[in-house]
């Protein structure tokens, strides 16, 4: 029952966050929405089986790389001659350079926040395995 | 209902009624979003406050006991500080425009112009992602900052240390 939803929900994030452009939705709803897919995936099947499908180095990775894409975005306009976070010169049309640097912030959004998400999820169901190893 | 929710919620002291009540609230929250016409901040606290947050409280309290401990002393000076805030607070707003006027200051600067060029310069026709991602996106670059240092701190402060279970060398 859960593995007919999940794949629904993740579709369903994505819907969000490309739809962002023409119904409520974007970058932070998409990330948190997607993040909720894989923790219910592991709250059903276990953390070791989630850590499987999403281990320990893709979290981290996407905490990062979601950031970098966004401040990379700005680098980007200030490479191809205009201001730091200038959409304008990213296309040959100033409005399709818009629809581009939207795509690529709000897709570094979606990254970071799915990424911490998960990540302070792991963390803290990782802390429950060992407290009795503690000191 | 909001109000009696939160009173419970300060009162109650079963940590897991607590999680659940604050679920209901960011519920109740979503829909005076929704009720003012701001659907895009209303998923965002649906998903966030009722999804995630109580996810999140839940696995915490899986670390933590269940009920929350007695406090040494009543807390009389601090409901008092509390109050006389919140009134001074209160007073302050009786200042403020009528609600949703029309006519008042924040909606004669930028906001017409968003609200016209809007589509025309950005091609995007969600004036709320059109501002979000382009006409103030350096604030939302700041926003993702905070969720990245949030996460960050998170993992700084909960990693496993390997030290301790080798023999304890610090």
């Amino acid at each position: 029952m859960a593995k007919l939803m999940i794949p629904a929900m993740l579709l369903f994030a994505l819907y969000v966050q490309f739809h962002g452009d023409f119904g409520p939705g974007g970058g932070f709803q998409a990330g948190v929405i997607s993040a909720a897919a894989i923790i219910f995936y592991a709250i059903i099947f276990g953390l070791p089986a989630a850590r499987a499908v999403v281990p320990d180095w893709l979290v981290e990775t996407m905490v990062a790389s979601g950031i970098l894409l966004f401040a990379g975005t700005g680098v980007a306009g200030l490479l191809l001659g205009g201001n730091y976070l200038d959409y304008f010169v990213l296309a040959a049309d100033p409005v399709h350079g818009q629809h581009r640097g939207i795509f690529w912030v709000e897709l570094g959004v979606l990254i970071t926040v799915a990424g911490v998400m998960l990540k302070i999820f792991y963390m803290f169901a990782d802390r429950g395995l060992d407290t009795e190893d503690d000191a | 209902m909001m109000a009696a929710v939160t009173m419970v919620i300060a009162v109650q002291r079963n940590l897991f009624a607590v999680v659940v009540l604050f679920g209901a609230y960011s519920f109740l929250m979503a829909t005076v979003l929704v009720a003012l016409d701001a659907v895009d901040v209303a998923m965002t606290e649906a998903s966030v406050g009722a999804g995630i947050s109580t996810v999140l409280l839940l696995s915490a309290l899986h670390l933590s006991k269940g009920v929350e401990t007695k406090p040494l002393h009543k807390p009389f000076l601090p409901l008092l500080v509390a109050l006389a805030t919140g009134a001074a607070l209160v007073y302050g707003t009786l200042g403020l425009p009528a609600f949703s006027d029309p006519e008042a200051p924040i909606h004669q600067h930028v906001a017409p112009r968003y609200i016209h060029d809007g589509l025309r310069e950005t091609g995007v026709p969600n004036i709320v992602t059109a501002v979000l991602a382009s006409y103030r996106g350096y604030d939302t670059l700041g926003e993702v900052t905070v969720v990245f240092t949030a996460g960050i701190g998170v993992i700084a402060l909960l990693r496993r240390t390997r030290r301790r279970k080798q023999g304890g060398q610090a």
